[in-house]
Parts: structure tokens; C-alpha cells; sequence
């Protein structure tokens, strides 16, 4: 075969895998620019929309422009409170679904689909007529930022719970009944343990959504400001660099979490093979 | 033969156990019932309240259906704005992401669900920030802007009015739509992926055993067994690119505003509950008849 021919096939069998990675690549741009810009000091040219020279200063001092500090904690608060209350309702939900037979299935499964595919604002702008419907205008802040928080993150929660659960393999619980376990102990040292990386994935998920929402919280917060509400305002006048180092650190702690979780599933799937 | 319901029910099969799917599910059927099904009442509500109330007076319920005309009439080249550019933005998301989704699905090997975490990962860092770094990208004296003036992208660009001036990108409908691109792709690949995935790999085999070409094979066997996948896909793109006006704010100018920045003013700054409320509804309902018409069309009606 000659040269030519040869590197024709090779590209053939590699090139919509090669478009892959570059599309791959593409969305991580501006994450790198994000990454790239929490080094940034731009403090002689104020211009946040170029990187000037390197500085470990934003890193040092994250919590240096004045209110954000507050507001980041505000983020995290939220989306751990939302985690929490999502994760368990939606997991509950998710064995409901897959594990027992109930009348008026397919309503629910509508229900949990729509939040996915409503815009946000339309979403957030009917939170918001609800809550001035009840009286509850005057006092928007932590409490129906939450309420707000877990409606969206619940259907996140229930599909990656239900996907979990629909790819487990039934003849392990099987095999524990006929090992004469009860019910009680199949779920807790059988069933639990294989749902939990989908649970897990799923409160990461949901804390992402919920430290990241802007939308409908804009809308829900009253007087309170998170995270992203702090760098919407801050845009109107250049963003602090330090909201970078924010961005960054939260993508990393995330992603090592995925990550750990991929390969050691990896290392599991392999010794199990040998 | 048995399932795990069957073995779990086997033992106390009762009205107890019967029930144990409603207690399970109860508690978050509730919380979407009273804050996403409920304010849906609300909103609608909220529309036909009489416009000369304001958030501290209160508002009369007087079917005002004369809201609806008026925020359609002086809102209708937001409506129109917001469909242009998210369909825009949808296809070329269906574009880009079915070329990835398919090399996840049939290319990745061992590499598959490093990939899928890849996908997923941008969600880990915040949307505004990542909408923020396009305006680096796209700056005016920046490497894009210059490598598209020498490909004269930015001439055909301004050919069919994507941007206004032929030396830039930012501040243009062109940035606002590749926002929304970016920002959604995720959730066309994701849908995508799970359709393709799901092909049983011999039917392609089978069509290039029939002497199918490459291409042919796709687009009798692989496409339109993915068609569910397209259809969710592009459903769960355009809907929130519809109604996003992130993208618009920080990547647009003040003639790229969607939709979703009336609603937020009206809402907010203007306090306009009733005018905020109407354009709200008709953002849905207009959602709502294209879905409907789209996924009659496809003939793909068991999407859930």
C-alpha cells in the first residue's frame, strides 16, 4: 500500500474523532481564558479584557473586592441547602419511578421534564408572580432563592438517579434475596452502595446549577446578591480579576471530583476484568 | 420472568407496599406542583392584571386581555429577535454537536466516558464568566477578529447583516448567536449521544455491506435512527437559548436585546408585573405551538 493511500485511511478512520476533540477543545477555550485571566493584573491598565502581566496577587487575595467575599458564601449557603433538599426528594423520586408501579406515571415524568426544557425567565418571572401572589413580595431573599433552587435542580437529580438505577444489574440483588438477606439489608449493602456514584453525580450537578444560577435568581433574591448577581452588577464596570479566581477554583474542585470518581471506576472495571 | 419488583414485592405483597411509590415520590411531586406547575397560574394571572397597579400598591384582576396586544405590538421585534437568533444558534449547535455526539458514540473507544465528563464540564464554571471570556476572544484588536479579516469572514458577516461593521465581531448579533451556541451545545450533545448511542452498530455495518457509500449509509440508517435524539436535542436548545438574554446583554449591543431582557426590566427595574407577566406568556405560548408543530412534523410524539 502506498504512503499516500495509506495516510487517506488513516485520516478517513480518524477524522470525525479529530473533529471531536477539536470541538472538545473549542469548549474549553474560554474556560482557559477564565483560568488565564485569574492570574491577570491588571491593575496599572484597569482594562479587563486583556491579559496584561502575571500575578499570584488575585490568588493571595480572592476575596479582596469589597462585598464578594460575602456573596460567594451567600452561593455557597444556597447551593448547599438546595443540594441537600434536591438530591433527597429527587432520589426518592428516581426510585419511585424505576422501582414501583404507580397510576399517573407518565404525568410525573412530564413534569420532570418541562423545568429542563422551560426558559429560565419564564420560569423565574412565574416564582416571582407566585410569591407577590402570596404576599411574599416584600420578603424575597435566602428562603425562595432555595425554593427556587431546588424546583430547578430536582429534575436534574431525578434523570441522573434514573439513569443510574435503569443500568443497574438486577441478578446482584437478586443473588442477595437468595443469600437469604431481607429487604432492608439488600438496599443498604447491595442497592445503595451501586446507586451512590449516581447520587453523587447528581449533587454535584445540582450544587454547580445552583452556585451558578443567575436568572431566575435575579428575579427571587430581593435584596440579597449572589455570586453571579455580584459579577453581573460588577460587569457594568469592568470585573475584579478575582471573580476568575472564583470561576477557577470552583471548575477545579469539580473536576477532580469527577475525575476521581471516573478512574477509579476505571481501575474497579479492570481489576474486576482480570 | 421476575423482576427486582416482583421479588421486592414478593414477600408482603399489600396495599402498604402499593403505596410506597406515591410516599416516595410525594414530597418532590409537591415541590414542583406548588413552585413550577402553580406559578404557571400566577403568571398567567399576573398577564391579565389591570396595568395601573404597581409592586407597592398592588394590582387589580380585571382581564386585561389588552395586555397581551400591547406587549405584543410594542415587544414584537424582541419576539422575532430572540426566535431568529436561538434557531440560528439551534442549528448550528445540531451541526457541531452531532459531529461530536457521533464521535463520542463510535469513535471514543475506551475514551467514551472521559469524553461525556468533558462534555458536561464547562456546567462547572459559571455561564456569566464564560459568556465574559468571549468578549476577550472576540475583542476588536484580538487574534479571532483579525483571522476573520483575513478569510473575509467578516465580510460575509456583514453581508447578511450578522454584523454591522465588516472590522468586528463583539457587540454584533454574530457574537450574541455564537454565545448561545456555546452556552447551549451541551445540551444538544448530550441527547444526541444517548440516540446514537442506543444504534445497534450492525445495521451499519449491514448498510455497507450492501454496498452502501459512507454517506448514504448515514443518511438512510444512522440519521434517521437518531431522529429521536435530534428532536430532544434541538427542543432542549432552543427553548432556553429563547428565552436567554445573558448572551445578549454582555456579547450584544442595545439593538441585539431578546425577549428575556424585556421580561427582566419589566419585571424589575420597571416594576410592570402585568406588561412583564403578558410578554412572559406569550414567550410561552409561542415556545409551546412551535413545539408542538415541530414535534408533530418529525413524528416523534413519545419524546418523555
Amino acid at each position: 500500500m502506498s504512503p499516500i493511500r495509506r495516510l487517506r485511511q488513516w485520516i478517513g478512520k480518524h477524522l470525525i474523532l479529530g473533529l471531536g476533540l477539536l470541538i472538545l477543545v473549542y469548549t474549553f477555550v474560554p474556560i482557559a481564558v477564565v483560568v488565564l485571566m485569574s492570574f491577570n493584573d491588571n491593575s496599572k491598565s484597569k482594562n479587563v479584557y486583556r491579559f496584561d502581566s502575571f500575578t499570584l496577587q488575585n490568588w493571595l487575595h480572592p476575596f479582596k473586592p469589597s462585598g464578594m467575599g460575602g456573596d460567594v458564601l451567600l452561593s455557597i449557603e444556597i447551593a448547599l441547602v438546595a443540594t441537600l433538599i434536591a438530591t433527597v426528594l429527587g432520589t426518592m423520586a428516581a426510585f419511585a419511578l424505576v422501582r414501583h408501579k404507580f397510576a399517573g406515571r407518565s404525568i410525573a415524568n412530564l413534569v420532570i421534564f418541562l423545568p429542563m426544557a422551560s426558559p429560565e425567565i419564564v420560569m423565574g418571572s412565574s416564582l416571582l408572580a407566585l410569591f407577590v401572589a402570596g404576599g411574599y413580595g416584600g420578603h424575597l431573599g435566602f428562603i425562595t432563592i432555595v425554593i427556587a433552587h431546588v424546583m430547578f435542580c430536582l429534575s436534574f437529580v431525578i434523570i441522573t438517579v434514573k439513569a443510574r438505577l435503569n443500568g443497574l444489574d438486577n441478578n446482584l440483588e437478586q443473588a442477595a434475596m437468595d443469600l437469604y438477606a431481607n429487604e432492608r439489608e439488600t438496599f443498604l449493602r447491595i442497592t445503595f452502595p451501586l446507586v451512590l456514584p449516581g447520587i453523587v453525580s447528581a449533587a454535584l450537578l445540582s450544587f454547580s446549577l445552583s452556585f451558578d444560577d443567575f436568572i431566575i435568581t435575579n428575579l427571587n433574591a430581593g435584596q440579597r446578591t449572589t455570586f453571579p448577581m455580584f459579577v453581573w452588577g460588577a460587569n457594568q464596570r469592568g470585573v475584579p480579576m478575582q471573580v476568575n479566581v472564583i470561576g477557577t477554583a470552583m471548575f477545579l474542585i469539580a473536576i477532580t471530583i469527577v475525575l476521581v470518581g471516573e478512574f477509579s471506576r476505571r481501575r474497579r472495571d479492570k481489576v474486576l476484568a482480570t | 420472568m421476575a423482576t427486582i419488583d416482583d421479588v421486592a414485592q414478593g414477600s408482603e405483597t399489600g396495599p402498604k407496599r402499593k403505596l410506597t411509590g406515591y410516599w416516595l415520590i410525594l414530597p418532590g411531586a409537591l415541590w414542583l406542583g406548588a413552585f413550577f406547575v402553580i406559578p404557571f397560574y400566577s403568571l398567567i394571572s399576573a398577564s391579565l392584571f389591570d396595568p395601573k397597579g404597581t409592586p407597592l400598591t398592588g394590582y387589580d384582576m380585571t382581564w386585561h386581555f389588552h395586555n397581551f396586544w400591547s406587549a405584543l405590538v410594542q415587544y414584537r421585534s424582541e419576539l422575532g429577535r430572540s426566535i431568529l437568533y436561538a434557531g440560528i444558534a439551534t442549528i448550528a449547535c445540531l451541526i457541531v454537536g452531532y459531529v461530536l455526539a457521533y464521535a463520542i458514540a463510535f469513535k471514543s473507544g475506551r475514551w467514551k466516558n472521559l469524553m461525556l465528563v468533558l462534555v458536561i464540564a464547562p456546567f462547572f464554571t459559571s455561564f456569566l464568566l464564560r459568556t465574559l471570556s468571549w468578549k476577550l476572544i472576540l475583542a476588536d484588536d484580538g487574534k479571532v477578529v483579525s483571522f476573520a479579516n483575513w478569510i473575509h469572514l467578516t465580510n460575509v458577516l456583514h453581508f447578511v447583516h450578522l454584523t454591522s461593521t465588516n472590522d468586528r465581531l463583539l457587540a454584533t448579533p454574530f457574537a450574541v448567536i455564537a454565545g448561545l451556541t456555546y452556552n447551549f451545545l451541551p445540551f444538544m450533545v448530550l441527547p444526541l449521544y444517548a440516540s446514537l448511542e442506543k444504534i445497534d452498530i450492525r445495521l451499519i455495518e449491514a448498510s455497507s455491506d450492501l454496498y452502501a457509500s459512507p454517506i448514504r449509509g448515514f443518511a438512510k440508517v444512522t440519521l434517521p435512527l437518531s431522529l429521536p435524539g435530534v428532536v430532544a436535542g434541538t427542543l432542549l436548545t432552543f427553548i432556553p437559548a429563547a428565552g436567554d438574554y445573558i448572551n445578549a446583554t454582555l456579547l450584544g449591543n442595545p439593538n441585539t436585546r431578546m425577549v428575556g431582557n424585556a421580561i427582566q426590566s419589566l419585571f424589575t427595574s420597571q416594576g410592570d408585573t402585568a406588561a412583564g407577566g403578558a410578554l412572559s406568556v406569550i414567550l410561552m405560548v409561542i415556545i409551546v405551538a412551535m413545539v408542538l408543530i415541530y414535534v408533530r412534523t418529525s413524528g416523534t410524539e413519545d419524546l418523555v
